[in-house]
Order: C-alpha cells, then structure tokens, then sequence
C-alpha cells in the first residue's frame, strides 16, 4: 500500500507527465487558452488514462509478453513487437467505447468533455503512460494506481498552465513572443517549479 | 496543383515551419533533444515516418471510408513505427534505449497524423511523400538546433566529440548544468520562436488583448 502512494505522489509532482516529460504537449499549449475548457479536457485525460493503462498492462501480461500465450497451448511464442499497434489501438477503441457510455447514460458529462474526447486519442500522455508502464514492469495495482495519478498530475499541470495564461494576456510581451513564444517561455518556469518536487524523497 | 516540388520542400523549413508555427509535435522535440546524436537519429525517424506514412495513405487515399480513416492512418503509421523502433533496436541499440518511449510516441506525434489528415488524404502519393518530408525535415532543424544548443553549451561537446573542454577535465569552460535538464528545452524552443518571428514578422500571432494607446499631449 505504501509502495502505490508514494507511487501516485512520484507520478503526480516528481515525474508529471507534462512538465517533466512533455507528454502531451501539443494539446497542452493549443487547449490551455481558458481555465474551463483546460479543466475539461484535463479531467477527460485523466479518465481515459485511468482506464487504458491498466487495460493495456492485462494485454501485456495476458497476450503479448514473452510465454504469456501459455494458457492458449502457445509457450515460445513472443509478441512483443506488435505492442505499439495493440496500445494505440486499445486506447482508440476505449476512447470510443467511452464517448458512447457517456453519450448514453451521463449526458451532461458528455456535452461537458464531448469535443475533447477524439482529441485525446492522439495525446501523447495517453501512449506515453501505457509506454511508461510497460518499461518499468509495473503489476496490475501499480498500473491501475499510475494510470490514475499520472492523468491528474496532467490534469493539474494543464489547469494551473490556463490560470497563469488567462492573466498573461494582459501583460505586454515584445511582438514576436506574442502567444506561442511566451507559452513555451512560461511552461519552462513550471516545469523548473516542478522539478523543485524531485527533491522529494519518499 | 500551384506550388512546385520544391516549394513544397523547403516551404515547412521556416515559413511553414510544423513546430514553431503549426505547433505540431512539440512532446518529442523538447524530450529527446539533450544530446545531438540522439536528436539527429529522432529526426531522421520522423522524416522518415512522415514521408512513407503520407505516401501510403495518399495511395490508398480513395480506399478509405471517411468514417474510419483516423483507425487506418493509425495502423499505417504504428507499422512504420514499429519498423523503425526494430531496425533501431537492432543496429543503435544504446540510441534506442536513450529514446526509450519516444520512439514509440511517434505515433502519436501531431506532425504525422496532421499531415496525413491535412495533405495525404487529398494529394497524389509523388506529392504527399514530398510534402511528408518536408515537414520532416522543418520538424529535424528544430530538433538539431535545439540539440546542437543544448550538448554544446550544456555539456561542452558535439556528438560525443568534446569542443569545449570543461572545467572538470581540466578545461575552461563550465558547464552549463541547467541546460541538459528538462525545462532549459522550453525556453530555447520559446526563443527560436522569437527569433523567427522577428525574422518573418508575418508568423506574429494578434494579441488578445491591446493596451491602450494614449495620445501625448
């Protein structure tokens, strides 16, 4: 139990996903203009990541490792290569199913986070998670735990980007920083703040 | 079919430029850019990505259905991925381990699906495959800029190959230590933004919000 929380911590402020390993990014600067749709798609990251890195690790354990066929009468066989394919696909398909759950039984929710829901398919944090996982063998509760804290970590550091952006446009920046320059200028600031948290020892 | 080949070539080196002006695929070229080596092998992948994916989806661009072109791009490019993370695994395998997920993450890089979507699906193969590489090839100057930046004052070298002797080998130069950590690529990327745009004033974005000018008296 010890072991998953400073898990969650480490994956939530010393490893975010953003600002440590910009995952995410292209989303990060293009949706981080209001707080409101920031939070939205923040929270919709973080759902999505909750369910597919788990999802992914059952796959890996299940069909693609090495020996992992065994309970199919396959014990050489060694599927890792097609792991890519079967991550992207795993997410592509979840972030339908899950669009479709939502559209059917919380509509509200859905009206809420609906535009951003084909937008987090191709979010880098999402296969970067599930890419993550797989490198550092985490189990099936450490990737349930992962999933889950590395999308808030994401949520946050998308959500706290907006705030500092919907004050920074009213300062007066030289013209060619103007928008995209002064974005990358200010997520380097957070991602110092950030790195203060690796300090941290759990 | 108005621009030529070349245009269509050197066009995303500055003008077009998929990074500083489209903001595509900025996650990778602010990760793997610590060193030249590494930042040189990714940007020779996703050249190499974005030209044979845009080349294959323009082939069969009048196969697919509209209702599930983003699963069949996928497909395309997760193979060419996975080719490319093989054939690195098997002939750069210190590179490949440095990259680590980022190899992978080139699927999900922007710059891939968005010229897919915006160009492939509507151009002849020739000119898609054209167009994929040059986007590569603006994403790759971004990458070694940056790259080339970040190891020579960083670390004091260039491919491996020490140019500034450090302090610590009884050199000169100190090192500076920031810029191998992750932010420093944030404020490099912001100020090659800045320093193109000054050059092409017409990539400046509008502002949201004008302070107002006050007549002098």
């Amino acid at each position: 139990m010890e072991g998953l929380i400073s898990l969650a911590v480490k994956a939530i402020f010393v490893e975010n996903l953003a600002l440590s390993f910009f995952l995410g990014m292209c989303t990060f600067i293009a949706v981080s203009k209001k707080i409101s749709t920031a939070l939205g798609l923040g929270i919709s990251v973080m759902v999505v990541q909750a369910i597919t890195v788990p999802a992914n690790n059952l796959l890996l354990n299940y069909l693609l490792k090495p020996g992992a066929l065994a309970w199919a009468g396959f014990p050489d066989v060694d599927l890792t290569f097609l792991g890519l394919i079967s991550y992207i696909g795993v997410i592509a398909a979840m972030v339908q199913i899950l669009e479709m759950v939502l559209d059917k039984y919380f509509p509200p929710l859905y009206n809420a986070l609906g535009i951003f829901l084909p937008l987090i398919t191709v979010n880098c944090a999402i296969l970067g998670g599930s890419l993550f996982m797989v490198e550092r063998d985490y189990n099936f509760a450490e990737a349930a735990t992962y999933g889950l804290s590395s999308g808030f970590g994401w949520a946050l550091a998308i959500t706290a980007m907006a705030g500092v952006r919907e004050k920074l446009k009213y300062s007066d920046i030289p013209d060619g920083l103007q928008g995209l320059g002064i974005t990358f200028i200010t997520a380097g600031l957070m991602a110092m703040a950030f790195m203060s948290f690796s300090g941290v020892k759990l | 079919m108005s621009q030529t080949k070349k245009e269509m070539l050197v066009d995303p080196l500055v003008d077009n430029n998929p990074i500083t002006l489209q903001v595509l695929g900025i996650c990778s070229a602010l990760a793997v850019t610590s060193s030249l080596q590494v930042s040189f092998v990714m940007a020779l992948a996703v050249t190499f990505v974005t030209s044979f994916s845009s080349f294959f989806i323009s082939c069969l661009r009048n196969q697919i259905p509209g209702s599930i072109r983003i699963i069949v791009q996928m497909v395309i490019i997760a193979s060419l991925v996975i080719l490319v993370d093989q054939v690195l695994k098997a002939y750069a395998f210190e590179i490949s381990k440095t990259l680590s997920v980022f190899v992978g993450l080139i699927i999900t890089n922007c710059i891939v699906m968005g010229r897919a979507e915006a160009f492939a699906m509507k151009n002849p193969p020739v000119a898609s495959f054209i167009d994929g590489m040059g986007n590569g090839m603006g994403y790759g100057l971004i990458l070694l800029l940056v790259g080339f930046i970040r190891e020579l004052f960083g670390a004091g070298s260039l491919f491996g190959i020490t140019i500034l002797e450090t302090v610590n080998n009884g050199g000169w130069y100190v090192p500076n230590g920031m810029l191998l950590l992750p932010p420093s690529a944030f404020f490099i990327i912001g100020l090659i933004i800045w320093a193109f745009r000054t050059w092409k004033p017409n990539q400046v974005e509008e502002r949201e919000y004008k302070i107002q000018q006050v007549e002098a008296h």
